[in-house]
Formats: structure tokens, sequence, C-alpha cells
């Protein structure tokens, strides 16, 4: 290992914000810039009748009035996963409007747009607009919306069906085994709809060069080319290589900024119109309207067991929400990431999932954090927890009971689920061993009993999950409906001193790259940190990507940056064999310099990339320069795994919920800096927390979203929460250079079941079995005096 | 209306539109855009600056309103190429992910320990309260505070 790996090296990306000197899109100014505002519906099912602009247009400082009758973006913006119905007929698939032109599908749908001189003045022109609007019912529920007679989202899909589809073994099989299993448990409830919340509200730019014909598009995004390419190619129809996509630094994206959205192209679109730049900065009333949402299941779950605690069989039905139109990768998110987990860390030999994905009045859902795998998880979680206890045995020990043997993917082969995929590696029992040692799980019981009797009621709640990252191979999730590759490029050059520049297609948004990519980078170059820059977040600069969701950047963008460096290191071989006369062979590489094996005879990097660029000695034949760029395309994907565990204590008198322990024990695979791991596990284990405990997006009975600011919809703040006790244990991933699996959805993915198993455990002798999420007091008490 | 104040030591005057929020004020006239802006309901602290002396969210005040005012933004903690100790122990700590909430995080710690030099965990949670950040659970950002306090009573 080198000198850098797995040490927490703190971040350089620090000094910026902490100055602030951070370069988000909002502190990007333009001479000559407008503004847009948008004109958005009350209503979330409407007729528009009319729509009348000319008060607008004469107000104060306004450019430009538009409508969808003006015929920007006529097709809409595309969907990028294909999920068909069971029976083999073609998901169905909306146009997905700019503008809204004669029909409203969910509160916040914009139906004109105003570019003016200043923000403000924007705005109050968009009051002038004047909509006509004849106001239909509503359906906001997945499960209400498949109900005949049902309001009807799409007047050419009268079922409101988006597609549905099912996974695992047989049905008939899986029913067959419940009747037949010792204890059957089941549980009913809906994993609530989230708003994301990155405190950065999105914000574009769009600066069209009437001389060059040619954009720039500064954006908050997580996948700057995924975006131009959506945009270019079926949005706008322009020509892709003339539109740059920049996104220096996003503040925070948890999936909602990878999805592309109609604003981007309409400021792109509207910037050519009126030859200015034109930006748009979401406040937060309309970052609750227009973001994609996550999460919206309506969940039915049996689990059966035998006498001695063994699954026999798992079926869930799920009524899952898409939203009124289908957001950039929704159709994959309750499907090919959500099912293919639903063996989580158990031998479960029969298990089956049937999935109805319907659209409804709301704003689209989408990937966030986890996507899927929470909801999964969660699930499966409750079930176990419940099981054993209805059957009187410690949660723990079904656990390990049911736990997958190790296998480590080399020696041992892949473990293949029930759901299609093959798992990488995985030794289970370690993780909860770990967490239940920290928390102090043999004496907790007593502690528990002692509580009890002095009118306390403490709950202790354990998880154990495990997640898909790094989606790959693009063979495999082309058949499975995705309409893009999902590799990535990293590309090394290096400088004529020495110096390496490293452009990678993924994009930081708070996760650290500029500082993690350069250990292993320099590590693996055995050159010192500084002499390495990461640069990301610019079309004009890195060459393509994917961008960063799903935990994928150090697994798929890291070990494309391997790829190059090996490369760099080959043809340097090379150059050095020349100089130092010798054999390719006879040379080895460390510390940043090529040795003839047995001598001290050697070269250093820097002068090797000298030579490279100034090749007057140099091999015969040999290209000069020392620059490469490389495709990865994983083998597998890659399946980290943990335990969560969490202690509650519950107020008899107002059901208030107090978490007092966090513990952890993730498995990520190989570590590059623990500081930036540990960091990912907290804040993602404080979004799951926020599920269990306080966060929904509600909506009323027209299809309001009541809960559209921060007034109402409640997120986690420091003093509801306690530190977070992390630990890890390291089985490598083995299918990619570094070893690595990925943390950026883990700490999101086990700690909602662990919260609520907690407060389950905490009142299961008052005889509550569950209690839907957010558990707030009123639920909490309320299911206490039943 | 002309106001005049102070910003970061520098004297400003400007004329501006009764209705402008002291936060577009620093942000758009003032160019200083290290003060972020996350909400529209006074919610998220992301805004917050120091108002003589006192932290404040500049979202809810007025541009009008801090005529006559010394206002300190996160571009006035650090000493040239110096990081105040707030901002250092941020760095050490791991106390910021994407960087959007830090600034209004700096500058609540900063009139944390103004007012408490020595807190416990509990009352920095307690002080912590108006500011939201979505990426770091927070852990990391009590831990800056802490190990700030003992650098500045060093
Ligand atoms: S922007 Fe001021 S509190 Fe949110
Ligand atoms: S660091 Fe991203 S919101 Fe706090």
């Amino acid at each position: 290992m080198g000198s850098y790996i797995g040490k927490s090296v703190k971040r350089r990306e620090d000094a910026r914000f902490l100055k602030g000197e951070g370069k988000y899109t909002d502190d990007i100014k333009l001479p000559n810039m407008t503004h847009m505002a948008f004109v958005r519906s009350p209503y979330a099912s409407a007729n528009v009748l009319s729509v009348d602009t000319s008060e607008a247009e004469k107000a104060e400082g306004v450019v430009a009035v538009f409508t969808a009758e003006d015929g920007c973006g006529q097709y809409g913006v595309p969907c990028g996963w294909q999920v068909n119905f069971k029976n083999g007929e073609t998901m169905r698939e909306p146009q997905h409007p700019l503008l809204a032109k004669d029909k409203i599908r969910h509160v916040g749908e914009p139906v004109a747009i105003v570019i003016a001189e200043t923000q403000a003045l924007a705005r109050d022109a968009a009051e002038l607009v004047a909509v006509e609007y004849e106001e239909l019912p509503a359906v906001t529920n997945p499960k209400e919306a498949m109900k005949d007679g049902a309001p009807k989202v799409h007047d050419q899909f009268p079922d409101n069906m988006a597609f549905d589809w099912c996974i695992g073994n047989d049905r008939a099989e899986v029913e067959a085994a419940l009747e037949k299993a010792h204890h059957v448990t089941e549980l009913e409830f809906i994993n609530q709809r989230l708003a994301p919340n990155a405190i950065e509200p999105r914000s574009y730019i769009a600066d069209y060069d009437v001389n060059g014909d040619k954009w720039t598009l500064y954006t908050s995004t997580q996948n700057p080319h995924l975006i131009r390419l959506l945009m270019c190619a079926f949005v706008l129809g322009i020509p892709e290589h003339k539109v740059r996509v920049v996104s220096y630094d996003v503040g925070g994206g948890f999936g909602s900024k990878i999805y592309h959205y109609t604003e981007e192209a309409l400021v792109t679109w509207v910037s050519r119109e009126i030859a200015r730049p034109v930006k748009w900065t979401a406040d937060r009333s309309e970052a609750f309207l227009m973001d994609a949402h996550g999460r919206d299941h309506v969940v039915k779950s049996k689990m059966g067991f035998d006498k001695e605690g063994h699954i026999v069989a798992h079926l869930t039905d799920e009524y899952c929400s898409m939203g009124a139109y289908l957001s950039t990768f929704a159709p994959a998110i309750p499907t090919y990431l959500h099912g293919t987990l639903f063996q989580g860390l158990y031998k479960t030999p029969l298990i089956h999932l049937n999935v109805v994905a319907p659209f409804t009045h709301t704003v689209p859902v989408d990937a966030y954090r986890g996507a899927g795998r929470p909801e999964a998880t969660y699930l499966i979680e409750r079930l176990v927890s419940k099981g054993a206890k209805e059957m009187g045995m410690d949660p723990a020990e079904i656990r390990f009971k049911n736990f997958i043997e190790p296998f480590d993917g080399v020696n041992q082969p892949g473990y293949q689920t029930q759901v299609a995929l093959q798992y990488d590696s995985g030794n289970y029992a370690p993780a909860l061993e770990k967490a239940l040692d920290a928390i102090g799980y043999k004496d907790f019981r007593k502690e528990q009993a002692e509580a009890r009797k002095n009118g306390k009621l403490l709950g202790l709640g354990i998880s154990t999950w495990i997640e898909g990252c790094g989606i790959a191979p693009s063979a495999v999730v082309g058949a499975l409906g995705a309409r893009a590759g999902l590799y990535e490029v990293g590309h090394v050059r290096v400088q004529p001193t020495g110096k390496v520049s490293v452009y990678t297609g993924t994009h930081s948004h708070g996760q650290g790259h500029e500082t993690a990519f350069a250990q292993f980078v320099a590590d693996r170059l055995g050159i010192p940190m500084d002499d390495v820059e990461i640069i990301h977040g610019d079309t004009e600069q890195v060459a393509f990507g994917m961008g960063t969701y799903g935990s994928r950047s150090l697994s798929v963008g890291g070990s494309a940056i391997v790829k190059s460096i090996e490369k760099v290191l080959e043809k340097g071989a090379k150059i050095a064999a020349h100089k130092l006369e010798a054999s390719v062979e006879d040379l080895e590489y460390a510390g940043g310099k090529w040795t003839v094996k047995g001598t001290d005879k050697s070269i250093s990097f820097g002068d090797v990339s000298l030579t490279a660029y100034v090749p007057h000695d140099y091999p015969q034949g040999l290209e000069p320069g020392l620059d490469f760029s490389s495709f990865y395309d994983p083998a597998n994907f890659t399946f980290p795994f943990g335990a969560h565990l969490a202690i509650v204590e519950v107020d008899q008198d107002t059901g208030k919920v107090d978490l007092k322990r966090f513990v952890t024990c993730d498995d990520v695979g190989n570590i590059i800096n623990p500081m930036i791991v540990d960091g990912q596990i907290h804040g993602g284990v404080v979004q799951g927390i926020g599920q269990a405990l306080l966060e929904e997006v509600v909506f009323d009975e027209s299809g309001q979203m009541i809960t559209g600011s921060y007034m109402d919809y409640a997120m986690p703040r420091a003093d509801d929460l306690p530190m977070i006790e992390t630990h890890n244990t390291v089985t490598p991933c083995p299918h990619n250079p570094l070893g690595v699996k990925g943390a950026g959805e883990a700490g999101a993915i086990g700690s909602t079941p662990a919260v609520v198993n907690a407060v389950v455990d905490a009142l299961w002798h008052l005889g509550v079995r569950d209690i839907q999420m957010p558990l707030t007091p009123q639920r909490v008490w309320k299911a206490m005096q039943q | 209306m002309r106001i005049s104040l102070t910003v970061n030591g520098k004297q400003y005057s400007h004329d501006v539109e009764p209705r402008l929020s002291l936060a577009h004020y620093l942000r758009e006239v003032l160019n200083l855009t290290g003060t972020h802006i996350g909400c529209d309901t006074s919610s998220c602290g992301a805004c917050t600056i120091t108002l003589n002396g006192d932290a404040v969210k500049s979202c809810t005040l007025l541009a009008v309103q801090a005529d006559g005012c010394e206002i300190v933004t996160i571009e006035g903690m650090a000493n040239g190429a110096e990081l105040h100790p707030i901002q250092e122990s941020f760095k050490e700590n791991h106390g910021l992910q994407c960087g959007f909430c830090t600034p209004g995080m700096v500058m609540t710690a900063s009139d944390i320990l103004k007012n408490n030099p020595n807190p416990t965990e509990e009352e920095i949670r307690h002080g912590l309260e108006g500011n939201f950040c979505r990426c770091t659970g927070y852990h990391n950002i009590v831990k800056s505070i802490q190990q700030a306090a003992e650098k500045i009573n060093q």
C-alpha cells in the first residue's frame, strides 16, 4: 500500500468553501444576463382554458414572455430507462412537455415563462400572466390511482398504469411455501414520499453565443455529459458539440440533481431566442414542487419461516408511484434497483415481488439516496425483526441463522440470488457481531427490563443491509432497459514536468473526489499528491462521463482512471527502458521511478515525462506524449453491506422518540479515505433517520402539496440526533482494481429500519407491532393507546 | 433608499429598493456570494451572517434595515490565506461536504462560541438548531465546533 490510500487526508476542496469562495451556479453573474420566472399551476389536475400574457409583456423590465404556443422543446424531456409490462407490452411513456399546453398534471407545472432584467421584475411580471383553469379531480396515492374510476392522469392511458413488473420465483410456488410455513409474518404500510432537499436549490444559466452559434449551460447537476446528451439529442434537437455544460460546485444532490429537468432545456432554448444569457434559480417552494421526489410505495408483504426461524419464502406486492411523468431513471427505481435486492443478506430460497407502477397527479418520483434499495431493505428488515419477535426469537440470532455463508468472489464464487443478480463478495456475520459488541447488546436486555420497571420505554433495533452499487455492465443494464451505458471515463494527462491532470466523468457534489481520487492516483504513480489535480464537471475539459449516483464514482470512475494510469506506466516503461538501456522486463516501477532490477540505475517519473514531450533521445517508432483516456465498463455491480443498530427511548406521555445511540458497522470494500467514508455514512444515516422519524410529503384531496416548505416538511436538525458511532469491516470487491464498493448511499439504506425496529421493540410489550413512518409523536402515542 | 453600512470592515453606500433583502444585497450588489440562500421561510440558516456582532439570517432582513450596521460575512472570517480557527477546525474535522450550508454554519458557530466559549455537545446542537445541513448529519460539524472552542481558548 502506498502512502495516501487508507489515510484521512484533509480535503483540498474545503478552503474555497470555508472562505465563501465556492462557485455554485447561482454565484455566477454574466454580463447582460436576464432572469427567468415561472407561471406555475396552483392545481394538481386541470384543463388550461386560456393564457393571457399581454399585461406581463408590457411590465417593467420584461424582455420576453413565452408559452407552450411558442414551440420550445416540442418533444419534451425523455425518460432514460424502459421497463416493459409483464406481458411484454412496451412501457407507457407520455410526453413530458417543457411548458404545459392544455392539461395540468401536478401542482407547480409551468404554463408560461417570463424573462426580465432582474429576478424580482421577472417574478412581478409572472404575477400578471392571467391563466384560466378548469380544475379537475386528482389522485395522488398510487394504489388509489389503480382503482376503477380513479381520475385519469393521461387521457390516453385510462387505467393510469405506466407498467407492471415482477421478479423472482414463480408466484404460485412462493404462495405454496407460505401456506406450508410454520409462521408467516405480515406487514402493510406506505414507504412514504420524501423530498430530497439538497440545501442548494437547482440553478441554471444558459449563455448563447450568437457568433459561434454555441451555448454554455451552467447547471447544478450530478452528470453534465448526460444532461448535454439528453437535452441536445432528445429535447431541443441542437448539435451536441455546440453545447458546453459546466457544473462547478454543486450544493448536494442525493439523486435529485441527476435528472434532466424542463427548466434546464428552457433556459437553453430562451437564451438563443433572446440572444442573451438567462438565469433561473429555484426557490425552496419551487424545489418542493419540481425536484423529483423519492420512495412513495404502497406495500403489502409476507415472510414465512420454519420452526427454527429459517426464512422459507417472501412475497411482496407494491404500488409504486411514477408521478405525473416518467423522470429520467424513474422506471428503474422500484424495479431493477429495488427487486434485485430482495435477497437481502439471507438465504431465502423463494422470493417474489410484484410491482404496479401508476401515474399520479404529483411531481415525478425518481432516485433519492439509495433509490429503491432503502425501500427493499426497509421491508425485509422490518419483516425479519417482526417475525423473530412473534416467534419469540432474538432478532440478532435469527439474522445469524439466515445469513448467506461468507464468499470472497475469488476462491468461492459470487452468490447467485433468486432475483437476477450475483453478489460479488460478502461476509455478513462479522459486521453484525462488531456492531452488537459496540452497542453492548448482551447487557441491553437487562437494561431495558430495568428501565421498564422505572417507567422508561427503551428499545433496540437491528437492521442489516446490502445494496448494489456502480450498476453495470452496460450490456446487462441495457438488457434491463437502460437507454445508456453505465461505464465511466478516466483521462490521465501527464504534463511534460511530470505533474498530472486527471479528468473524470464522475462528479463531486460533496463527496470529495478532488482529494480521494488524488490519493489513489498519487499512490499508483508514486508521486506526491500535490502533483495531481482532479478535474470534473465541464464537458469541454472532460471528454465524456456518466456522472455520479448509485455510489459509483470510485468503483467505476476510479477504475477508469486506474486503467489510464496503467497505460501511462506501460508507455513510460518503454521510454525508461530506452533511457536506461535496459529491457522493459528488467525494470520495476516503485516510488515514482523505474529501476533496473538489482541495480541502482533508475529514472524518475518526471524525467520520463519530460522525455515523452521532448523526444530527442527516444524509442524508435513510439509516439511522443504521455496522455491516456480509458473507458471502464465494470464486470458486475458491487455489493457493500453492513449492520445498523439504534437505541431509542419513547416518552410515555407524548410518544416522542428520543434517539439515544446509533451504531453502524459497514463494509464498503477497501477504503481510500476513512474520514470521507465516515462522513458519507453519517450523512446517509441521518437522512434515513429523517425518513423514520420526521419526513413526509403530504398531499390533500385536491392534490395540493401541504408540506411544500421547511415550515411543514420536517428534516433532521442537529438537536434531534446523537453522535453516529461508525465501525467497519473490509471485504474487498473482487472485480475492480481498487477493491472498492461504494459508500454514498449506505447510511440511508441501513438506518431507517433500525430506528423503526427500535421503536417497535420499545413498545412491543404494549402490543405495538408496527407504526407507519414517519414516527411522529402523534402516531407513536396513538399506537401506544391501542 | 440610500443605505450606508460596513461589511467585513469596508464602508459601502448604495441606493437600494426597499424590498431588497439583505441576503440579496450582499450577493447581488456587493458580489459577496459566500452568503447562500437555501430557503424562503427563514428556516435553513445558509444565509447566516453577523450583524453588530450577533448571528442573524440575512434573508429575513431587508437591506434597508441594515443601514448603519456593521456586518461580517463568511468572506470576512479568514485573515488572508490564514483561516479563522473555526474554519480550520471545520477542515480538520471534515465538518463540510458540499459546502453549501458551511458559511452559515461557520457564522453560527462564531456566535455560539462568542456567547459560550465552552459549550457542551448539547449546547452546540441547540445552537445549530436554525441551520440545516443535508450532507454531514451534523456529527462532524459538532466535532468541528468542539475543537474550535479548544483552539480559541488556548
Ligand atoms: S436562506 Fe435564510 S434561512 Fe434559509
Ligand atoms: S455540507 Fe452540504 S448541506 Fe452541509
